[in-house]
């Protein structure tokens, strides 16, 4: 790197274990976050803000969760749009049943119902394993979304079967709804992500993250050291949909506006799962790096052909976009099965001893 | 009551016939399974896509015969392919990579298929009427007969391939432990390949059933998802366990459609199936036919 990490002795166990050991590091992301609160607000258009910045946080905040799930407790799980529709809907019910709760709790809320469906979907995962459990998960997927389009209640018997976000303020700003800005939306958006990116982190390296992983390493081992298997594998089920709950409902009030549970497909529980992978399993930097990519991916396509003069029908632009994905994976499962992450982890060690490599 | 016991009949004919489609579809799936460890998501989309590649010759004005041959080579090819650019860089990763790197064919062939075929929907003709006839007052169709007796046909060989033969021992070794297989000298390459082209050949019959039902379109893929329950209920490495479990799925989905569907809104087929392989795997988690797993630290 550009600054070393020599001289720089910790003297506590508080020291040792703080997420960032290094004074650089930490500057660093304070930076980044920093910035990330106060450039794109006032500098970025809206079309960077609504169509590449808010999208990117709000799958950011999924993958984190099913990165949790997945990652590091071991559940592959494909119904994360199902977990994603929860949250989404009880968002909805929430605000137009209680208008006055100021809309952060209303997202917190709707975290805890999809934490509690998680649970109940989780567990299985005690007796069913890998790629049952895949399957079965696939349940979820599809009874979720199925629940939501049949029972009127959840659309308020609206009869388009969509929800649509109100219009809400937070300390008097407007954050939800048609008239409110892309930068309020982005700021709301950002400011849950990076409070649960942090809390991720000090989940995952704690108590809870070791549990995790021991399961996911090796099960039978860890339950003999003393993991207990189904408190650990529910609380990860839990903690994972509560992720993809708040992503959800964020997913219909900060980004889309509107929408059915056609949004919630399959399709996106895919698109989870790939950033995951892309990004890194079992890295909670990697469920940025993934959630970017795969952003960045449909809009480079979009507009690479465009910049060279060609223009492509829509419809070969849409299978275009499904090959590269396609090949995208493949590619990079084969190169890096680690992701991202991975990549960004070599490139730190690389330069921590550049210039003189051995 | 007479009509009542002749409509349940039907319901539980129409289940079967469905159940064996599903089973056409997972009998690929099983192949794939039992004898590289691959969990091969895409099993599907090789159904769509080999019938879209069989569609769009016959288009072409291809005859039935030549066409059908045109597309086994194109399936044998794929299998190629696939070893060579995904299978073989991924050996010894983990089996969590390589269902990930079935996810990403999936999504490439689809992408493909659909740039190479068109994205319209076909219709597939092959010379099976898609008629019915009576008997003692039950409705019966020739096309699920037809599909029913194939996915027959198909189980017998490949029960004989897996159990009978030389190739199919070394197909089960290399399912058991990729490494082990390896050092004692079976090619698994050669496994792979052929293990591929199989499943392959299995899409194109299970493509050929579907599509002449319903039409080459690409919600075959989605409908080609509804082979996982299946899957789960029978035990992954059980080719006995695809029909049975399919004739389960198809038959509990059809009877919870006709009698429980109406109390609750209609539509629960999107995902009885899995509601009903989740349930069976609480109380039997390695499926009905697959082999009980015995883990050790």
């Amino acid at each position: 790197m550009i600054y070393r990490e020599t001289g720089q002795f910790k003297s506590s166990y508080a020291s040792d274990q703080a997420i960032f050991p290094v004074v650089q590091d930490r500057i660093f992301v304070l930076l980044v976050v920093a910035a990330a609160f106060l450039v794109p607000p006032l500098a970025a258009n809206d079309y960077w803000l609504q169509a590449v910045l808010i999208p990117f946080l709000i799958y950011a905040l999924a993958a984190l969760g099913l990165n949790l799930l997945t990652g590091y407790a071991g559940q592959v799980s494909l119904g994360t749009g199902g977990f994603m529709a929860v949250g989404a809907y009880s968002a909805f019910k929430f605000s137009t049943s209680f208008p006055g709760l100021n809309i952060i709790v209303v997202f917190l809320l709707s975290g805890l119902i999809a934490a509690l469906v998680g649970v109940v979907f989780g567990v299985p995962s005690l007796r069913i394993k890998g790629f049952y459990l895949a399957v079965a998960t696939l349940a979820a997927q599809f009874f979720l979304i199925w629940l939501f389009n049949k029972v009127p209640w959840f659309v308020n018997y609206a009869s388009s079967g969509t929800i649509t976000a109100p219009t809400r303020t937070v300390l008097g700003v407007m954050v939800t709804g048609p008239q409110s800005t892309a930068g309020a939306r982005y700021v709301v958006a950002l400011g849950l992500v990076a409070v649960f990116a942090l809390i991720a982190k000090n989940l995952v390296r704690g108590r809870v993250g070791r549990s995790w992983m021991a399961i996911r390493d090796r099960d039978i081992a860890a339950e003999i050291i003393g993991v207990r298997p189904l408190r650990t594998k529910l609380l990860a089920f839990a903690i994972s949909s509560f992720y993809c709950g708040v992503a959800g409902a964020e997913f219909v009030f900060l980004y889309l506006g509107s929408a059915e549970t056609l949004a919630f497909d399959i399709n996106l529980s895919f698109l989870v799962l790939f950033m995951v992978i892309i990004g890194g399993l079992g890295s909670v930097l990697g469920s940025f790096l993934g959630a970017g990519f795969i952003v960045l991916v449909p809009i480079f396509l979009t507009n690479v052909p465009h910049l060279i003069g060609l223009s492509l029908p829509v419809a070969l632009q849409k299978q275009m976009e499904l090959m590269v994905f396609g090949a995208l994976i493949i590619f990079f499962l084969i190169v890096e099965p680690n992701g991202l992450a991975r990549l960004w982890q070599i490139t730190k060690e690389k330069l921590r001893l550049w210039p003189f490599p051995h | 009551m007479a009509g009542n016991v002749t409509f349940l009949v039907e319901v539980l004919v129409g289940g079967i016939a469905a159940g064996l489609m599903y089973s056409l579809v997972a009998l690929g799936f099983v192949l794939i399974f039992k004898a590289s460890g691959v969990f091969n998501f895409a099993q599907g989309v090789m159904v769509l896509f080999s019938a879209l590649t069989l569609v769009g010759l016959m288009e072409r004005g291809v005859p039935v015969p030549a066409a059908l041959a045109l597309t086994a080579l194109t399936m044998i090819a794929l299998a190629f392919a696939i070893e060579r650019v995904v299978l073989r860089p991924l050996v010894n990763q983990e089996p969590i990579i390589l269902f990930m790197a079935t996810i990403g064919l999936n999504f490439f062939l689809e992408g493909f298929g659909e740039m190479v075929w068109g994205a319209n929907v076909k219709k597939l003709d092959v010379g099976i009427p898609d008629t019915s006839f009576i008997v003692r007052g039950v409705q019966m169709n020739r096309l699920e007969l037809t599909a029913a007796l194939t996915a027959a046909v198909l189980v017998a060989i490949l029960a004989v391939l897996f159990q009978r033969t030389k190739i199919g021992r070394a197909l089960r070794a290399v399912a058991d432990d990729h490494e082990a297989a390896l050092s004692i000298g079976i090619p698994l390459k050669t496994i792979w390949v052929v293990v591929w082209s199989v499943a392959g050949l299995v899409a194109i019959v299970a493509g050929i059933m579907w599509g002449a039902k319903s039409g080459v379109q690409f919600s075959l893929s989605l409908i080609a998802l509804k082979s996982l329950p299946v899957l789960i209920l029978g035990g992954f490495t059980s080719v006995p366990g695809a029909i049975v479990g399919g004739l389960i799925i198809g038959v509990g989905e059809k009877l919870g459609e006709v009698y429980w569907g109406p109390l609750v809104g209609g539509a629960i087929e999107n995902w009885f199936a899995y509601v009903l392989a989740l349930t069976f795997l609480l109380f039997r988690p390695q499926g009905l036919f697959g082999e009980k797993i015995i883990e050790r630290v």
